[in-house]
């Protein structure tokens, strides 16, 4: 029990295009747990979607793994074919892409798309295939099923369309599930269906989940471990109470203090963290977060900070942490 | 003083599905929507996924065209009239910001192509600024303008869509989940863009979310929607410290607060029972399948949007018996 299904080491990817080398994936190290729930938040662009493909050996031309390896349930991904590759994709390990045209056909109807994605990975039949496909679309909160099956995906709405998605990729019950912003387009209420749902899921197949989102609501709800990212670096990493409650790093405590409140006041101004995002062609030499944040001292504009561990499975990477040591 | 930017009076789409060969059915998606939004205000429009917020959106911008019901623009009757010249006045900030996006344009030329077409800029010099000034206004900065959208994350995709509409200096803009897909901080950087550019210029904004945190921050009026229908409607304070309709109550409920640390865990008030679906909607209130209230005139009775307090419309049978 307890075996690690992900195990991540010092993974780095880059795209090379004309502009010039992006880092868009910088040094990351990260152990995911049998059945266990991870959360990525992280500023826009800083490489959560990136680095969650690579799992499934997904990395868009120009990109490449410069170094590093990837380890998920015994495979070794980085040095995998594209054949072995596509035999685990889907089976073992599906993924909710945060774009619903990479995963939908608007050609085809619905119902095709899943009875085809039931029937390439199981043994089953035409018949018990689409029963399955009723079954599923039922779990995630649709009616009238029969109908919306034979429906295309121009007809749906936002929120039903990820729903779809999720269906989809819950078809084959794989060992790990990635959900990127999977959830955006959803309600409180259906989103709590939909989170309860893939609880049950984790729960009989012992299925692991990275649920990538900003959404705290979602983090809180659902995950026990929380990776924040900022510039294709993991920040800051630990259970989610300590991400939450007693957040170490500046950008995370940023990102709380940005996140709207029903109390807040009508129109009262939301705090966002101050500064435009790094430029990856151009990363700083220090912590990518210096020259936006209110605590910089020289030294972070200097050198990247180490990781500090806090407590059990809480670390974080900021100089501030290394200044308590000194004095 | 008449101050109506946009008012829509029983508008209705439908859209019909097949059922079997000789049947049809139709989803109503909107179905009799009758509201007005004041110049330089911003109306939230939420409701659960499906019922109907990004129809309302696409049809008030005849978009698709209505069923049945009225579009008037300051005044003026535009329901059957050409968009031409309305257009340009009229945007919309699509929910999805992959399909919108042209994959051959670089953002440089996505973002100056409206601007061309509508001849805003006098000079190439003049282009260029403009197109550096709208992406810096949503966060991105000029280097990126070279790259293909899909170079871009999701978020910076939204941006590039945001700055976009932005570029034709409408006095209208549909924001349909503008935010649901970007982290945090730059949520908040949007929404106060959105709210800084209303304050410079005056543009009218609705506003589709299923937040209704989100909504309530930036809106002054809401409106809540339940499979096709407005079911209330009032200024945003009001909405949230006093709620009327049960389905409103119920999704306040539903909100949970991550700053506060008894809430974790605790399981949310879920609304009972499933979304019906909207193409057998419930009869008499289409809220009643859920609704812990319900009694034998919400069966066969449709209820009505009424005015219950100043400015605070509800449509509810049982308003103020509980
Ligand atoms: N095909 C590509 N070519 C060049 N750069 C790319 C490509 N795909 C991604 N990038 C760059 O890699 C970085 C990381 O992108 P990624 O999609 O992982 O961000 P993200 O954290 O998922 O952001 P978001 O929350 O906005 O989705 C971005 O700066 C992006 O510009
Ligand atoms: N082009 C279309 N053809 C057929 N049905 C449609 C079409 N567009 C929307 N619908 C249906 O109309 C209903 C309302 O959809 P709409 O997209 O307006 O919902 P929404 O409130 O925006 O939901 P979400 O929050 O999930 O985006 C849904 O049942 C949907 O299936
Ligand atoms: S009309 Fe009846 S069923 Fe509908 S919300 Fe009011 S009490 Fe509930
Ligand atoms: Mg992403
Ligand atoms: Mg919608």
């Amino acid at each position: 029990m307890n075996s690690c299904i992900l195990d991540i080491r010092d993974l780095e990817i880059s795209f090379f295009t004309q502009a010039g080398e992006i880092k868009a994936v910088n040094n990351i190290s990260l152990q995911l747990k049998d059945g266990e729930v991870l959360g990525i938040v992280g500023e826009s662009g800083s490489g959560k979607s990136v680095a969650s493909y690579s799992i499934m050996g997904l990395i868009a031309e120009p990109g490449k793994i410069v170094n590093g390896n990837i380890r998920f349930n015994n495979h070794t991904i980085e040095t995998m074919g594209k054949k072995e590759l596509q035999k685990i994709r889907g089976k073992e390990v599906s993924i909710v892409f945060q774009d619903p045209n990479t995963s939908l056909n608007p050609l085809l109807s619905i119902g095709s798309q899943l009875i085809e994605v039931i029937i390439r990975h199981t043994n089953k039949t035409k018949k018990e295939a689409k029963e399955r496909a009723v079954e599923l679309l039922g779990l995630v909160g649709m009616n009238e099923v029969d109908k919306r099956l034979k429906q295309y995906p121009y007809e749906f709405s936002g929120g039903m369309l990820q729903r779809v998605m999720i269906a989809i990729a819950l078809a084959c019950e794989p060992k790990l599930l990635i959900a990127d912003e999977a959830t955006t387009a959803l309600d409180a209420t259906i989103q709590a269906q939909i989170l309860e749902l893939l609880l049950q899921i984790k729960k009989k197949n012992s299925m692991s989940i990275i649920m990538i989102t900003h959404d705290f609501s979602v983090i809180a709800n659902i995950c026990e471990k929380v990776a924040v990212m900022y510039a294709g670096r993991i920040i800051e990493y630990g259970k989610t109470e300590d991400i939450l409650y007693n957040p170490k790093h500046q950008y995370t405590m940023g990102l709380l203090k940005a996140t709207p409140n029903i109390n807040s006041h009508i129109h009262e101004k939301l705090v966002p963290i101050k500064g435009s995002p790094v430029d990856l062609l151009n990363p700083p030499l220090g912590c990518p977060f210096a020259p936006r944040c209110e605590k910089c001292m020289k030294i972070c504009l200097r050198s990247m900070p180490k990781n500090k561990v806090i407590s059990d499975d809480h670390y974080t990477a900021c100089w501030l942490l290394e200044k308590k040591l000194w004095s | 003083m008449d101050n109506k930017l946009i008012e829509i009076k029983n508008l209705k789409k439908y859209f019909p599905v097949r059922e079997g060969i000789f049947a049809t059915n139709y989803i109503k998606a909107v179905d009799d929507v009758s509201l007005y939004i004041n110049k330089g205000e911003t109306f939230g429009l939420v409701g659960e996924s499906g019922c109907g917020k990004t129809t309302l959106g696409r049809t008030l911008l005849k978009l698709c065209q209505p069923t049945d019901g009225q579009i008037f623009y300051k005044g003026e009757d535009i329901t059957f009239q050409p968009m031409g010249q309305y257009r340009k006045k009229m945007q919309i900030v699509f929910q999805n910001p992959y399909a919108s996006l042209n994959p051959r344009m670089t953002v440089y030329d996505i973002i100056g192509e409206p601007i061309d077409i509508h001849r805003l800029a006098t000079s190439k010099r003049q282009r260029k600024e403009m197109i550096i000034s709208l992406l810096s206004q949503v966060g991105l900065n000029y280097e990126s303008a070279m790259a293909y959208p899909h170079e871009f994350s999701g978020g910076q995709r939204q941006r590039i869509v945001i700055a976009r509409a932005l570029a034709v200096e409408p006095d209208f803009i549909v924001c349909d989940e503008p935010v649901s897909s970007l982290d945090v901080s730059i949520q908040a950087q949007i929404i106060n863009m959105f709210e800084r550019i209303q304050e410079e210029r005056g543009i009218t904004y609705l506003f589709i979310s299923h937040d209704l945190s989100i909504v309530s921050h930036i809106s002054d009026r809401v409106g809540v929607m339940y499979l096709g229908k407005i079911v209330e409607l009032t200024d945003s304070k009001s909405l949230y410290s006093s709620p009327i309709h049960p389905y409103t109550q119920s999704l306040l409920s539903a909100i949970i607060k991550v700053d506060s640390k008894d809430n974790k865990g605790n399981k949310r008030l879920l609304l009972k029972g499933d979304i019906p679906s909207p193409l057998n909607p419930p009869s008499g209130c289409r809220f009643r399948t859920r609704c812990v209230y319900e009694k034998d005139i919400c069966i066969d009775q449709v209820p009505e949007l009424q005015e219950c307090r100043k400015e605070h419309f509800v449509a509810c049978h049982r308003v103020g018996e509980f």
